[in-house]
């Protein structure tokens, strides 16, 4: 066990091995809690658990030539680890209720933007009960500053980290309801089994879940503990389950924020600055008067960084915020460009330790150009003000903290608002920030109004949150046959991190090795791996404060460092004169990343002879205990990079994209496969042409024919994810970043391989001439068409 | 204020607002039908596609006052109603077969433009291929790509 382990407070739990070399925690005993209430409510409670054993599959092997690694933090303690560890004290504040009319319930702490994690816990639960997961209705619970921690979302961390606790909440719920049973048929508890949602006893007499749960009901709050139920049982947990929110999404009636009918919160929007975070000069708009009296509006008042409008419509909003005539201060990088961006960021970039060895020594520096942090849904939020109250309804991946922002803009308490977490139209980090809380907050105290607040989508682009430039650099010294140092920097604009998420780190902080780091140094010491035996292996970062507005966006360091590593493994092979995918089998730490990789080379035929100008390329990542391999077909030819799309990019296309993902106990295949394959888009894009211009004090690109994320003419037209179903890995790793890494960089090397260029900055086709006329920034958002029927098929 | 007048989802229905009202607007935030969503309001990320008499196009670009009272506008909510029976549209079953959603978020418009695009097709005598739905500029920030590309392949074999 590595010693920096003991500085955790988590206690070992001796693992026992079973038969099929899986480590079984669910042979333990679990204690929750039967709460006192008029039907039966169970709470979890987990005092102990066990982290990574030294059994298990990340055990390191060792290949004969390759000089073996010490272990990285996140090889034992990754920041998933660290989420449920900040989560422990607080589990036994969920709970699973049992309804009258026989139907299971759960308000989940998290908030779903898509990943489909109500579906996966309705499936826990109905596992551990053993009743139709159709029947377990788990929805987004509301703002619960008592939950402290534990009611955020982010870096993949939800199923990981209450996947345990929910079970025990379940198991206890299921033996409450068999005990009640019991005694209703008078027989043993033993010989009654759960079918649908009722007990039966031997002889097919069976009582309603809805009939046992006053039954059950515990009149005082008592602990009671489980053994939760055995892997190899599992009946609902790695079956395919469809999101519970298909049907109500294909016919229009799923509800975002926005489509909420609150009354009276009527559309508003803000007119925003041209320049990155500027803000209005003292005074009002000249013609505010005027705009006042147009069409639909109904207040115009002076709020954050900008004006805000409320109209009937939000057509309306967006004719008075271009209609202001304000004067606006200069924002916090006015007359700045992405070139003194990277100037600055070089001055900071910290020094390699192994010294280069003349011929021995390859080096590598890349540029990754900021990335739009946007969802397709804008930031949005509506606030509610009356009589000292508040209520709010938001996409929030952060509601506690969100809450408190509200409460504070408000004035009143913070348990004077009532914050309720609506479901969002996707996330990608953006949400685990307040900002158009805080915004909706201030407007509504503004207007005395309630308000319905949404950002444009040239502003979301522009002056929201971006996934910020960075720098990577690479230094790898070799031996004749093998690594003897490999050395990872990364210099980046500071990544913001949220205030609840801040919380968890601080409280954490402590248990990482080296101690006090500061919170995106421990974020990167609890996340950033090298997963070979490369000798000395270094990683170190550095981050600038410069003023942007930033935020991690599907993944934190993930696919940039993994870019720059995974690059330079294919330059090391090749200067070994080694195939890059034996290099990396050879190389790799543990077994279970070696067949993973063994098993995308096999199903993506490796090695295939391809034409002139395309090229197979490689990627491999881990994190989030979860391990990954993509290899990709890249076609690189004229007549492909050329083909001609109305304002789309094209270039170079993966035509082909197979990808492999251990990913730990699987829940539900179905939608494990779907934030793969999220991720896989996302990694293109990334690789090839979705990056941000900063010019001038402001992001050029304003819409998504600006920002260039994967489109259809994008995606690979084949593409392959297999989702290994026998992992020896007991837990449920991370999905919802996990495929990124690895798609963004088999493609850079597919298209090493296909172009025979070195690449020095992502995305890889960021310097062609940029193929959009930049939409002016005032007015500040591009005007509506009116000439959509001209354009019908 | 004018009236303006026309078919929505079957029903004829009347509204006071300004001319220049773009048809998104009036559609969610005066009539409350909320299937078509905001995702630009320029004509770029098609999150907001409907049908007008039948063909796929984009509300948030277009003024009120260019629809007829005769006009017939489709959303997601009204899909449904579009063919016989009670169920679904069949590309709807299509998107439910293949579990396509994530967020959901551009799904209503994604549905409604792959329909019209295999009307599209349909009428014109072509393939429903890759080429086909690579005309399809719905953007999805969630990725689902791969999944709407078998959908629709799907969903297109039952219309
Ligand atoms: S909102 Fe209509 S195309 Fe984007
Ligand atoms: S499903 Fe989320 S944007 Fe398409």
């Amino acid at each position: 066990m590595p010693a920096h382990r003991a500085g955790t407070t988590t206690q070992l739990d001796p693992v026992e091995k079973s038969g099929t070399g899986r480590s079984p925690v669910n042979r333990r005993r679990f204690l929750g809690y039967l709460i006192a209430a008029p039907t039966l409510v169970v709470a979890a409670e987990m005092a102990r658990e066990t982290v990574w054993p030294e059994s298990s599959p990340w055990a390191s092997v060792a290949n004969a030539a390759a000089l073996p690694s010490p272990p990285q933090t996140p090889e034992y303690y990754e920041f998933v680890d660290s989420y449920r560890d900040a989560c422990r004290p607080t589990n036994a504040l969920l709970k699973v209720e049992v309804n009258k009319d026989g139907t299971v319930s759960f308000a989940l702490p998290r908030s779903d933007n898509g990943q489909g994690i109500q579906t996966s816990f309705a499936m826990i639960i109905a596992e551990e009960i053993g009743c139709d997961p159709a029947n377990v209705k788990v929805t987004l619970a509301d703002a619960r500053p008592e939950l402290l921690f534990n009611q955020l979302t982010g870096g993949s961390s939800s199923t990981y980290s209450l996947y345990t606790p929910v079970r025990v909440a379940a198991a206890i719920a299921k033996g409450a309801l068999l005990e009640a049973a019991a005694q209703q048929l008078g027989q043993d508890k033993r010989t009654l089994t759960v079918a649908g949602q009722t007990v039966v006893d031997t002889t097919g007499k069976a009582i309603g879940f809805g009939d046992l749960t006053t039954l059950a009901a515990s009149p005082v709050t008592k602990a009671v503990d489980v053994v939760l139920k055995p892997r190899e049982q599992f009946k609902v947990i790695g079956k395919p389950r469809n999101k519970d929110d298909q049907y109500a999404i294909v016919t229009g009636q799923k509800k975002f924020a926005m489509d909420l009918q609150i009354p009276d919160a009527l559309p508003t929007m803000i007119c925003r600055a041209p320049d990155l975070n500027g803000f209005p000069k003292k005074g009002d708009p000249s013609n505010i008067d005027e705009v006042r009296n147009m069409p639909g509006v109904e207040g115009v008042a002076r709020i954050g960084n900008g004006w805000a409008v409320r109209a009937r419509t939000f057509g309306q909003c967006i004719d008075a915020v271009n209609a202001l005539q304000v004067n606006w201060n200069a924002g916090t990088l006015a007359g700045k460009s992405d070139a003194d961006v990277v100037k600055q960021l070089r001055a900071a970039e910290l020094p390699l330790a192994v010294p280069a060895v003349p011929g021995k020594t390859i080096e590598q520096d890349f540029v990754h150009y900021s990335r739009n942090g946007s969802a397709l849904e804008t930031n949005c939020a509506i606030v509610s003000f009356k009589n000292g109250k508040a209520e709010v309804w938001a996409p929030a991946k952060s509601p506690i903290s969100g809450q408190k922002i509200a409460a504070q803009k408000l004035g009143i308490p913070q348990n004077a608002v009532d914050f309720h977490v609506i479901p969002g139209g996707g996330s990608f980090g953006r949400r685990l920030f307040n900002d158009s809380i805080q915004e909706a907050a201030e407007a509504a105290k503004a207007f005395g109004k309630p308000v319905k607040l949404m950002w444009d989508r040239a502003n979301d682009c522009r002056q929201g949150r971006v996934k910020p430039l960075c720098t990577t650099r690479v230094r790898a010294v070799l031996t004749d046959d093998a690594v003897a140092s490999f050395e990872l920097r990364y210099t980046g604009v500071g990544m913001e991190v949220d205030e609840g998420l801040t919380d968890v780190l601080t409280s954490q902080l402590i248990k990482a090795p080296g101690g006090n780091l500061g919170v995106s140094e421990t974020f990167w010491e609890i996340s950033v791996l090298t997963p070979y035996n490369f000798g000395v292996n270094t990683r170190f970062m550095n981050e600038v404060n410069m003023g942007f507005n930033t935020g991690s966006t599907r993944n934190v360091y993930g696919p940039d460092t993994c870019t720059a590593r995974e690059v330079m493994i294919d330059k090391i092979a090749e200067r070994l004169k080694k195939d890059p995918m034996k290099f990396r089998t050879e190389f790799i730490k543990t077994e279970r990343a070696r067949r993973v990789l063994e098993r995308v080379a096999k199903e993506a035929d490796w090695g295939k002879s391809m034409e002139p100008g395309t090229a197979q390329g490689i990627g491999f990542h881990q994190e989030y205990k979860a391990v990954m391999a993509c290899i990709v077909e890249l076609d690189a030819r004229p007549e492909t990079v050329n083909r001609p799309i109305v304002k789309g990019k094209t270039g170079p296309r993966v035509t082909k994209l197979t990808f492999v993902v251990d990913p730990g106990l699987l829940i539900n295949p179905n939608g494990y496969k779907a934030q793969m394959m999220g991720g896989i888009n996302d990694g293109i894009a990334n690789a090839l042409t979705a990056g941000l211009h900063f010019d001038n004090g402001h992001f050029l690109e304003a819409s998504w024919d600006n920002y260039y994320y994967t489109r259809q003419w994008n995606t690979p037209p084949e593409i392959n994810i297999i989702v290994l179903e026998d992992s020896e890995s007991p837990e449920p790793a991370g999905a919802g970043e996990a495929g990124v890494a690895a798609a963004m960089s088999a493609t850079v090397n597919g298209w090493r391989r296909a172009t025979g260029q070195e690449p020095t900055y992502t995305p890889l086709l960021h310097k062609d001439p940029l193929p959009f006329e930049p939409y002016p920034t005032i007015p500040p958002i591009p005007p509506s068409p009116t000439n959509s029927l001209e354009f019908l098929y | 204020m004018p009236d303006q007048t026309f078919k929505l989802n079957g029903k004829t229905v009347t509204v006071d607002t300004d001319d220049d009202v773009r048809l998104l607007w009036v559609i969610r935030d005066l009539l409350g039908v909320t299937g078509p969503k905001y995702g630009c309001g320029i004509n770029v990320c098609k999150a907001c596609t409907s049908h007008y008499n039948g063909k796929a196009f984009n509300p948030c670009s277009v003024q009120v006052k260019d629809i007829k009272p005769e006009d017939e506008i489709t959303t997601i909510e009204g899909l449904a109603d579009t063919v016989e029976g009670d169920g679904l549209h069949p590309m709807q079953d299509a998107w439910l077969k293949y579990d396509v959603g994530q967020c959901g978020y551009c799904q209503p418009g994604q549905i409604m433009a792959a329909v019209a695009k295999v009307r599209q097709c349909q009428a014109e005598g072509r393939e429903v291929d890759d080429s086909a739905i690579e005309e399809i500029r719905n953007m999805c920030r969630c990725g689902t790509y791969n999944r709407i590309r078998e959908a629709i392949k799907d969903g297109a074999q039952n219309m």
